[in-house]
């Protein structure tokens, strides 16, 4: 690990100061320092925003706050939460591990580097390290990259949970700079490599995320999130999604689809939600619309399986809702 | 501003209070293990990806080798070597002995320290549920089955079993 100096900030401005004096921000750490151990990330300055007060979930009238220092673990298991937004509280729970949900802040976590092997190895060329080096991963090991949103110079999948369920209910984040505050959905947060894979979102140096702001709504509640992986716990997605659905009288009014483990960025389906509102709740609904979800997509040599998989992904997490839509008798 | 690589820390490390001048680099890990002796929290994969160095940090399981000393002000810090009282051992040691719950040992501290985090969270209502909140503790011996056994019959004993 390269040398690096340390401050707390107890303040924003402390923050705003410390990285404009190229100051890295740090939460948990549980990316930032393991990158810094592999040499992949170099900071030379690193700001604890730890003492920051931004670790509330708040219930507003019309949306869910969450704070961008608040723990994956306290999210997952706060009420509100667990009732009103349940694939979110799920995600959470499939993450990582009991100690790293302890320490990994949302904030953080949005910002997650990807968990591609060439990326995370310096000796290796990568386009998202080292601009212009190369893609190794495209004729490479590549079974678990992306088939969405990939192009000749990155395949890396993004691979927060969280961010897939948060993208599908519409969540927006809040960043703040000695300028004032801005809000983005988070869908436009993330960008896709096109030619600049190392350009990952939209947020600009010193720029701290605040918050995390997801929208009420009569779909929410009827949300989950089903990943698959390659062990049964304590492990990445191959593919996930993130529904839900608003229903009436076995008729969807509504709904939110998105997928991870697939695609480049927390990848939001628009033309799948289009195929399933209106229709009834069936099986056959579910299969048409969950077709779709892999129109576009590019496979490599070793990932062509998720074109099956994904849909199948998505029709589970739809048969999982369409049990809970089933009024209790 | 201060561009020093060295910061002082101030922590409790099983009840005892502790002050240090480390290089920003140092994990907790290494902190308790190179600079306080405390050598059984054991370093694994050194990635968060294996859990023998969990540790409780102000009561909360974490993995200790992503943790920088620094960030670690104020904390209290719990390591394998503060459970036990008047040279008694904790409840889930003596369980792990008795159940035969590890063979090299390597990762028998993080687990039992998970473990701890395991009981104390309740989620210790069947087998699954404790596999599930301790997937963050590898064991290549595969003494999954007993130290399952363990922390289930300390729960119980406990009144922690719902
Ligand atoms: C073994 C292992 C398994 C994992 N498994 C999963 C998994 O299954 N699913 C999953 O989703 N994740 C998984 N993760 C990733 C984990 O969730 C992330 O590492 C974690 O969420 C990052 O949060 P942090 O607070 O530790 O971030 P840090 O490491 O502190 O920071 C990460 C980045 O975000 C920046 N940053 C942090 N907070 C802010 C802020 N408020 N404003 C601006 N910038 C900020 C930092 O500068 C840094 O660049 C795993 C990680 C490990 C090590
Ligand atoms: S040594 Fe910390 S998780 Fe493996
Ligand atoms: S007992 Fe050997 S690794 Fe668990």
């Amino acid at each position: 690990m390269m040398p690096f100096a340390f401050q707390r900030a107890t303040a924003l401005a402390d923050a705003f100061a410390a990285a404009a004096n190229r100051g890295r921000y740090v939460a948990g750490g549980t990316t930032l320092v393991d990158l810094m151990r592999e040499g992949v990330e170099t900071p030379e300055r690193l700001v604890d925003i730890n003492a920051l007060p931004l670790h509330e979930i708040r219930l507003r009238p019309d949306h869910l706050e969450i704070g961008a220092l608040a723990r994956m673990a306290q999210v997952a298991a706060n009420a509100d939460v667990m009732r009103l937004y349940p694939a979110i509280s799920q995600a959470l729970l499939l993450s990582a591990s009991a100690q790293l949900r302890n320490m990994a802040s949302m904030g953080g976590n949005l910002l997650q580097r990807t968990r591609c092997p060439y990326f995370r190895d310096v000796t290796s060329a990568c386009n998202k390290r080292e601009p212009g080096s190369g893609c190794p991963a495209r004729d490479g090991v590549n079974r678990l990259h992306a088939i969405l949103g990939t192009s000749e110079h990155c395949v890396a999948t993004h691979a927060s949970d969280v961010a897939v369920a948060l993208v599908a209910l519409d969540a927006s984040v809040r960043i703040a700079s000695p300028e004032g505050e801005r809000r983005i959905p988070l869908e436009q947060f993330y960008r896709v490599p096109g030619d600049t894979p190392h350009i990952e979102h939209v947020l600009r140096p010193g720029e701290l995320i605040v918050a995390i702001e997801v929208p009420a709504g009569p779909h929410t509640e009827q949300s989950t999130y089903v990943k698959v992986r390659d062990r049964q716990s304590y492990e990445f997605a191959v593919t996930s999604a993130a529904v839900a659905l608003a229903v009436d009288d076995g008729r969807i009014l509504d709904a939110r689809v998105a997928a991870g483990g697939v695609a480049t960025v927390p990848w939001r389906m628009r033309h799948v939600e289009a195929a399933l509102i209106g229709q009834p709740l069936s099986a056959s609904t579910f299969r048409a619309a969950a077709r779709l979800s892999v129109e576009g997509a590019v496979p490599l040599t070793f990932n062509a399986f998720k074109i099956e998989l994904l849909p199948r992904t998505l029709v589970r997490a739809l048969e999982t809702l369409e049990t809970l839509a089933v009024p209790a008798l | 501003m201060d561009s020093a690589t060295t910061s002082q820390v101030q922590l409790t490390v099983n009840g005892k209070p502790v002050t240090l001048e480390l290089d920003t680099r140092t994990s907790l890990l290494d902190m308790l293990r190179e600079h306080l002796g405390l050598t059984g929290t054991k370093k694994g994969c050194n990635q968060g990806a294996c859990g023998a160095c969990t540790v409780l940090v102000n009561n909360r399981s974490v993995n200790a080798c992503l943790t920088l000393a620094a960030m670690c002000q104020g904390a209290s810090v719990t390591t394998i070597e503060g459970i036990s009282e008047n040279g008694r051992l904790h409840p889930l040691q003596e369980a792990f002995i008795r159940h035969d719950a590890m063979q090299c040992g390597y990762c028998t501290p993080g687990q039992i320290m998970s473990g701890i985090a395991c009981i104390q969270a309740g989620e210790t209502y069947s087998a699954h549920a404790v596999r599930e909140f301790m997937s963050g503790n590898l064991c290549r011996c595969g003494a999954y089955q007993n130290i399952v056994a363990a922390v289930l019959e300390v729960a119980e004993q406990a009144g922690g079993r719902r």
